[in-house]
């Protein structure tokens, strides 16, 4: 079933334009940087998500991406390391009516925010995550990240990194995320049809966004945007389609003994695995993940798992709605005088 | 067989087991029926960290010490009059609280050799000369307590369970106490889950006030009479309830929604309990991955217009000190309830202490002022997590709320009051588009607006990056930075305006001031109360406020020649005070895990009055 959200939106809304969602912030990235073209999206994005912009909550933790609520004109709230689903988590309980978005980046969210992003996740808030995995620390000036490729040489790491990476993908599906994508900043049709269809989407949607780093990891993701090697080193993700890759799509991949294969198209794709993003199960989803760490097979772009399941702060709701039915509304008076009481005269 | 009544003023009973024992459990009956019945109580327990050490050792004994009495107490009592030691254990540990010529009552069937080896005994004290000073009562609770049974369906284990009833029916008969409460609580308790419980710890109570009242082993049973009290109507607490009692009040009288982010920790966890239950005032409690995502919760539910509050104790604190350092540079009211354990690190996390005052004052980076209330006993936890829920909201400011495990988990009658006459919260929500900035201060408290998320033509930016003066937009600016220092600073200094003129009990001046904060209330208000008795110069201020401190307690402490300064730790108050206003208070420090003795602080002060 496909998952659509009421988007609410109230009649009498002014039109708006991405310029209406500028703030009157100076955008301080390095030249070049990645994270101008999220920026960029994410304005232009935002008139078409039909909500008042003072219902938007852009919230952050620390590192280059954290920057972003600064020039975002809607509320914004730039908080401590790695902490930022907690905040926003509490946020957004407090009125499940805002439209809460969480700005991260790979160490903000996976190294000193691990804990928090599983378990953001788990708890299925109806919170975006926008993490821009650049896979290297910007702002502390350049040492390894927990999505560094292992090896890496930085300056904390000069003899090579000895850590492996994560998989940002898999480890949001294993921590039960219900909405799993990856996009682009280079690719803006792709990156924002998927920052909208993260916004649809009831639940924590989570996306990972490959982000340059021009400054201390320059061209990281080269393979997957650059116009001559993109096309076989990408497979786009789309639903009910075969995993068809290639410049004119003339290889697909298939599965053999468990494994995904890349095979040349010349008798038709019915042997091809089919890409369906609304299976319960994650299974699919999770070997379509794992093939990012096999440098033979390209790295799948676009939504990897999109199901719907109930929400934290919804639950929550439910819960005191029926604890009034069950026991009545609290009556603080009652409350006070419970149990065994005596009166002094 | 005569029986006789003898009236007593006051009594001090402990009981005392394995953790399994089930010596809480009677010992909060016995302190609500003696509440209810008009004493005046106040209640200590003593239990390890281990949820079940070893049966008969040592480190698992378990204890709760009841005080109770006709006149007005303030402490669980130094030493006691009755002591229950359900094994050799539990009597060794304990007894050496009890008073000469104590009554003790033993679980007769423990004293086996096997239990006497663990508890480090070589020879049976119930037969050598250890306990020849005391009146010594041997009863077979075990066997006893399994014949009365035998006709119910429970296994041998499950009637083992209910000998604590057959103590506490005892209990119930030596001091002439009704046993319907407690026959009322074993009904509610075991009512719809496990009803076949209901009946035989009913039986065991019976049989156990039935055994003091047949066997010619108890001659003399004892009355206290009730106290005078305050008109009113009156329940008991425990401090942590009063505490929860304390938030949902709070969150009534502001309108504002409460939600409380924990992580479960002795002994503050009671608190996170306490709340759970109360959903249908749209109370929300939020059991997070860990302290930091609890006080982030608080944080965001705050920038989002509730009440956030979070609960801790002391290692807790040391993880959510980042956060609330956020909460103080962004100007959010949150409340941070710290309910002291001995440390440092784990400690003794079932022991009390009052050794996280600096941690509470220093333990974040930067310039960081956070307005800090302590509760004094039980009771006033109701009414001093309201106060800090007060200030949080009108001053825009983070406040700490310090408890300590000896006043959360003790409990006493509290005199139940009008939430009408409870002092107002204003939230004072900003939704005037002209001019804002948000940053701009009130005059008074210097607070800033609390302009939520959802509000038209509010839309800002706020974060942990210094700000600019009025704008709250990022500045690294120098001046700029000074400033905002010094304003926040002032903005908690202004709170002290508020505060109102500390109450001097005793001489007004003189020879000795004793100056306290938290659950060191009891012991020092007793040795003043009895000093002042004996004519002496001598005077108690109990502090509430911690920071800012009462405008006017410079020039109290002044007129006294000495002010002694009794803490659970090396002397924090102490430093504040001496380096604050120059004044060379003197302390007196325990850090034993345990609260002052009335005694041990008596013997202190003997030489400056």
């Amino acid at each position: 079933m496909r998952n659509k959200k009421d988007p609410g939106i109230p009649l009498g809304v002014p039109t708006l334009t991405s310029n209406d969602f500028k703030s009157d912030q100076d955008v301080r990235w390095c030249p070049r940087c990645g994270d101008y073209s999220i920026l960029a999206q994410t304005r232009r994005i935002m008139p078409e998500l039909g909500i008042p912009k003072e219902n938007i909550v852009f919230i952050s933790g620390i590192g280059c991406s954290s920057r972003f609520p600064y020039y975002m004109n809607t509320y914004g709230f730039h908080t401590i390391h790695g902490r930022a689903p907690t905040i926003a988590s509490g946020v957004k309980m407090a009125n499940p009516d805002l439209s809460v978005w969480v700005i991260t980046g790979d160490g903000d969210a996976l190294s000193i925010g691990g804990n928090h992003f599983i378990h953001l996740m788990r708890r299925n808030f109806d919170i975006n995550v926008l993490l821009f995995n650049n896979r290297i620390y910007g702002l502390t000036k350049g040492q390894y990240s927990p999505t560094s490729e292992q090896g890496k040489n930085t300056y904390s790491s000069p003899f090579g990194s000895l850590e492996a990476p994560f998989n940002p993908i898999s480890l949001a599906l294993a921590a039960r995320a219900t909405f799993v994508a990856r996009s682009l900043d280079t690719d803006s049709t792709h990156l924002k049809a998927t920052i909208k269809a993260a916004f649809e989407h009831k639940g924590t949607s989570f996306i990972e966004i490959y982000q340059d780093c021009y400054v201390f990891n320059a061209h990281a993701f080269q393979l997957y945007t650059d116009k001559s090697t993109k096309a076989d080193n990408t497979v786009r993700l789309e639903h009910g389609e075969p995993l068809l890759f290639g410049k004119d799509n003339e290889q697909g991949i298939q599965l053999k003994n468990f494994q995904p294969e890349v095979t040349t198209v010349t008798n038709g794709t019915e042997d091809l695995i089919v890409h369906d993003q609304y299976a319960e199960n994650t299974t699919l989803a999770n070997f379509l993940a794992r093939m990012s760490d096999m440098p033979e097979m390209p790295h799948p772009i676009g939504i990897f798992r999109s199901v719907q399941k109930p929400c934290y702060e919804d639950m929550m709701v439910d819960q005191i709605d029926f604890a009034k039915q069950k026991k009545g509304e609290g009556n603080i008076h009652d409350l006070l005088h419970a149990g065994d009481t005596w009166v002094v005269e | 067989m005569r029986k006789q009544v003898e009236q007593i003023k006051a009594a001090t009973v402990l009981f005392a087991g394995d953790s399994g024992d089930g010596s809480q459990t009677i010992g909060t009956q016995m302190t609500e029926t003696s509440a209810i019945v008009g004493n005046d109580v106040a209640t200590l327990p003593d239990y390890p960290a281990e949820i079940k050490a070893p049966a008969g050792s040592l480190a698992g004994v378990s204890g709760f010490q009841l005080h109770f009495s006709s006149e007005t107490i303030h402490t669980p009592g130094d030493t006691c009059d009755v002591l229950v030691a359900m094994n050799p254990a539990a009597l060794k540990v304990n007894l050496h609280k009890l008073k000469d010529n104590g009554i003790l009552i033993v679980n007769a069937d423990n004293f086996a050799r096997k239990n006497l080896r663990l508890a480090g005994y070589e020879e049976n004290p119930l037969e050598d000369n250890t306990l020849a000073k005391y009146q010594v009562f041997q009863v077979e609770l075990t066997r006893l307590t399994r014949k009365v049974l035998e006709e119910t369906d429970l296994s041998f284990s499950e009637q083992d369970r209910c000998k604590n009833f057959f103590a506490l029916g005892m209990i119930l008969w030596l001091y002439n106490r009704p046993m319907d409460y407690t026959i009322r609580w074993i009904k509610t308790k075991f009512g719809t889950k496990s009803p076949r419980y209901i009946e035989p710890n009913i039986l065991a109570l019976r049989a156990g006030n039935n055994y003091c009242d047949m066997t010619e082993q108890f001659i003399t049973s004892y009355e206290v009479k009730s106290a005078k009290f305050a008109p009113g109507k009156y329940r008991n607490i425990e401090g942590n309830m009063s505490t929860v009692l304390g938030l949902v009040a709070a969150a009534h009288k502001s309108g504002l929604q409460l939600i409380y982010g924990s992580y479960p920790i002795t002994p503050a966890s009671d608190i996170l309990h306490g709340l759970a239950n109360y959903r249908n005032f749209g109370i929300i409690t939020m059991q997070m991955e860990d302290e930091i995502a609890a006080v982030g919760v608080a944080i965001g539910a705050a920038y989002s217009g509730a009440l956030g509050v979070t609960g801790s104790s002391g290692p807790g604190l040391a993880l959510k000190s980042e956060a609330i350092n956020l909460a103080m540079i962004a100007e959010l009211p949150i409340v941070v309830c710290n309910i002291q354990r001995a440390g440092p690190s784990t400690g003794m996390p079932t022991k009390t202490e009052q050794a996280d005052l600096l941690q509470m004052f220093y333990g974040r980076n930067g310039e960081s002022p956070v307005p800090i209330v302590s509760a004094c006993r039980p009771t006033d936890c109701f009414n001093t997590v309201y106060e800090a829920c007060r200030i949080a909201v009108t001053y825009r400011t983070p406040v700490i709320f310090l408890s300590e495990l000896y006043i959360a988990l003790g409990a006493e009658p509290w005199l139940i009051p009008n939430v009408d006459d409870l002092p107002n919260i204003e939230p004072n929500f900003q939704s005037n588009t002209n001019g804002f900035e948000p940053y701009q201060r009130d005059n008074e408290t210097f607070a800033r607006p609390w302009a939520l998320p959802g509000t038209p033509g509010l839309e800002h930016r706020i974060g942990g990056l210094e700000k600019s003066d009025i704008t709250g937009n990022v500045s690294y600016d120098a001046e700029n930075h000074e400033k905002m220092v010094n304003i926040r600073s002032e903005k908690v200094q202004r709170i002290a305006n508020e505060i109102p003129p500390t109450e001097i009990y005793g001489e007004q001046e003189g020879d000795l001031l004793m100056l306290g904060w938290g659950g060191t209330f009891g012991v020092i208000r007793t040795v003043v109360e009895n000093r002042l008795q004996e004519g002496r110069s001598i005077a108690h201020v109990h502090l509430r406020h911690l920071n800012p401190l009462p405008n006017d307690l410079e020039e109290i402490l002044k007129r006294f020649k000495t002010v002694l300064i009794p803490e659970l730790n090396s002397g924090h108050l102490r430093q504040l005070i001496r380096s604050k206003y120059l004044i060379d208070a003197i302390g007196v420090n325990k850090i034993q895990g345990q609260p002052f003795y009335v005694y041990e602080l008596e013997s202190k002060i003997n030489t400056y009055i």
